[in-house]
């Protein structure tokens, strides 16, 4: 697939890749639906946005940009977006979950191409990119590493503690995408575990920070460019996104965090997306 | 008698035997390491100078990352690591790593494949006064569950600087067990180390004349049971002691055969019997050759603050009472 800084491509595609994840998902008959609904733009925004710098038919290209997806339950999003860029047939996303795919109910690194991390428990994701990023400069290599996280596992130590240390090294070379969706599995974030204010929280750990509405293109293809050129931190940028972003029924409710779609409501939910198709619009329009 | 082949040390059983501790062996196989591999890198949780991996931070301060008392963190970034080609070397106490960050070593490392080297020190009673919120008495149960990862537990500091290096250059990821107080040297430069290898320290002086008892035991307790044996034998009783470094995976030809010599096994080991090396070692015989076996070490209780040598005699693993208890199963036995 080729990059473009067309944002109306963009949108179409972020639609078809929404349309993906439902399919897949209808099919899986388990998996997580409402988080990677709502994170569609940050991922075509980096992979097709012209951003990341990769070869699908070469995936251990020592020169490659490194993406890490902390949050492995987005694994039907990480998959649809895979599938686009070229690293496996679209035909595979029928497998997932199945016994014998190489598309696990959480990515592992070592069954499918694309994949830098296998994935699944939160909060570790962070870590890895950040000994990637010192693995990177200590060899001299100018790759970038892109952590993908959720909010919730800002509840995990272990996240505080790997953003200290990012700090620690002014790891330039590393850009966390957080998609702030607001919701985890027991509910809201604010309500199971207040994160607010992120953005000081990690302003005072030594970062800069970026916010953008995370639906909107333009907006989160400029943060990426200007994390780029931001030297001597880490830069975080917050991608405000609204959960199952796209479908009305799923939007906002965080039930849908774990839940997949029946036969019924899938058909529903792609009707929505065909009809509304172009219902997310960045501020161009 | 000391087995011939070995080339063990020499002053074992003098009064003043040559002592180190394996944390100090480990410091100098990883400097080591370090000018033998370029990608080597060294990893520690504010206990650099407890590792003695303070000499590969002043060797190679590029390549030391001091990561604070962030033991998960520590893992999952060694992982990260890895997967740019560094081959990186983690060091805590054996409670905080892997006690602390046992599931980042599981996703981050052992599922993901990334080539790591834990090192776990202070484990066992060993620790002593510190007591038992820093005595790991589980690293083993923990690390020899966990796929794609071996487990060694040296029996001195000249093993433990060997395996550090063999480590390097293992296929998979290592944990390597380690103790802080200096014990003695039961080796020399000679000795064979192998991280798939367990030795046979102590022969029956004649075969016909071997009373059937082998004990199989790691780490500084070694050294005891070498005591004993060599006592046995001055009043006619011959055992066989086995240094059990391999623990996972098990030296499997080695311990059949004298599963297969013998008529009763003892384990001795500083760790709860349940999931420690007397337990792997139970479970590979019960499928392959069934035997008595004798499981000594922690029986599911903590320790508690006291001098090492107070501490291994209160829980009964010394020289003095694995002797007796060794002559009264041999009346078992024959």
């Amino acid at each position: 697939m080729k990059t473009t800084n067309n944002i109306k491509e963009l949108e179409k595609l972020a639609n078809n890749i929404r349309q993906d994840i439902i399919k897949t998902l209808i099919l899986a008959k388990s998996g997580h639906c409402a988080g990677p609904l709502g994170a569609v733009e940050q991922y075509v925004a980096l992979y097709f946005g012209g951003i990341l710098k990769y070869d699908a038919n070469n995936p251990n290209w020592p020169e490659r940009d490194r993406v890490v997806v902390s949050n492995g339950h987005y694994a039907p999003l990480v998959y649809a977006i895979l599938a686009q860029a070229g690293y496996f047939s679209k035909k595979e996303l029928k497998t997932l979950r199945k016994l014998g795919s190489c598309l696990q109910g959480h990515p592992h690194r070592l069954s499918v191409k694309g994949v830098e991390t296998s994935s699944g428990p939160v909060g570790e994701g962070l870590s890895q990119a950040v000994g990637m990023a010192l693995g990177l400069k200590l060899d001299g290599i100018k790759s970038q590493v892109y952590c993908l996280m959720g909010d919730g596992e800002h509840d995990c130590g272990n996240t505080w503690e790997a953003i200290m240390l990012a700090a620690k090294h002014q790891l330039d070379n590393l850009t966390v995408i957080i998609d702030r969706n607001n919701i985890q599995i027991d509910g809201f974030t604010e309500q199971v575990m207040p994160l607010e204010p992120l953005k000081e929280k990690y302003e005072a750990f030594g970062w800069k920070v970026l916010e953008v509405d995370g639906h909107n293109l333009e907006e989160i293809i400029r943060a990426l460019n200007k994390a780029k050129a931001i030297f001597v931190k880490p830069v975080a940028i917050i991608c405000h996104t609204i959960p199952g972003k796209g479908i009305n029924f799923m939007e906002w409710e965080y039930r849908w965090h774990g839940k997949t779609p029946n036969l019924k409501e899938g058909e529903e939910a792609l009707r929505q997306l065909r009809t509304l198709n172009g219902k997310i619009k960045s501020e161009l329009d | 008698m000391l087995n011939p082949d070995l080339k063990l040390a020499s002053d074992i059983f003098s009064s003043n035997p040559q002592l180190k501790s394996l944390r100090e062996g480990f410091g100098e196989g990883l400097v080591l390491a370090g000018e033998l591999n370029d990608n080597v890198v060294a990893l520690c949780a504010d206990v650099a100078d407890s590792l003695k991996m303070n000499l590969f931070r002043e060797r190679f301060p590029k390549r030391f990352f001091e990561m604070g008392i962030a033991e998960q963190n520590m893992a999952a970034v060694a992982s990260g690591l890895a997967s740019t080609g560094k081959i990186p070397v983690i060091g805590s106490y054996g409670v905080f790593s892997p006690g602390r960050n046992w599931e980042q070593i599981r996703t981050t490392i052992c599922y993901n494949e990334q080539k790591v080297i834990i090192v776990g020190s202070h484990t066992g009673l060993n620790v002593g006064p510190d007591g038992a919120s820093h005595q790991a008495l589980e690293d083993i149960a923990l690390t020899r569950v966990l796929p794609h990862l071996a487990v060694i537990v040296p029996s001195d500091a000249l093993e433990a600087r060997k395996a550090i290096l063999e480590a390097i250059d293992y296929p998979t990821s290592v944990y390597l067990r380690l103790t802080r107080e200096p014990s003695p040297i039961l080796t020399t430069e000679e000795t064979p180390f192998e991280i798939n290898q367990s030795l046979v320290f102590w022969l029956p002086k004649q075969e016909d004349k071997f009373s059937g008892l082998t004990i199989f035991t790691c780490g500084y307790l070694v050294s005891e049971a070498l005591k004993v044996a060599s006592e046995l034998e001055q009043e006619g009783i011959n055992i066989t002691v086995i240094n059990n470094s391999a623990l996972k995976p098990l030296d499997k030809e080695l311990i059949l055969t004298w599963a297969k010599k013998s008529k009763m096994i003892v384990t001795l080991e500083e760790h709860q019997v349940s999931g420690g090396m007397g337990s792997a070692l139970s479970e590979f015989l019960s499928e392959n050759h069934p035997i008595k076996m004798k499981l000594l070490g922690i029986n599911d209780s903590f320790g508690e603050s006291g001098e090492a040598q107070e501490l291994i005699k209160k829980y009964h693993l010394d020289k003095d009472n694995l002797k007796a208890l060794v002559k009264e199963l041999i009346t078992q036995i024959t």
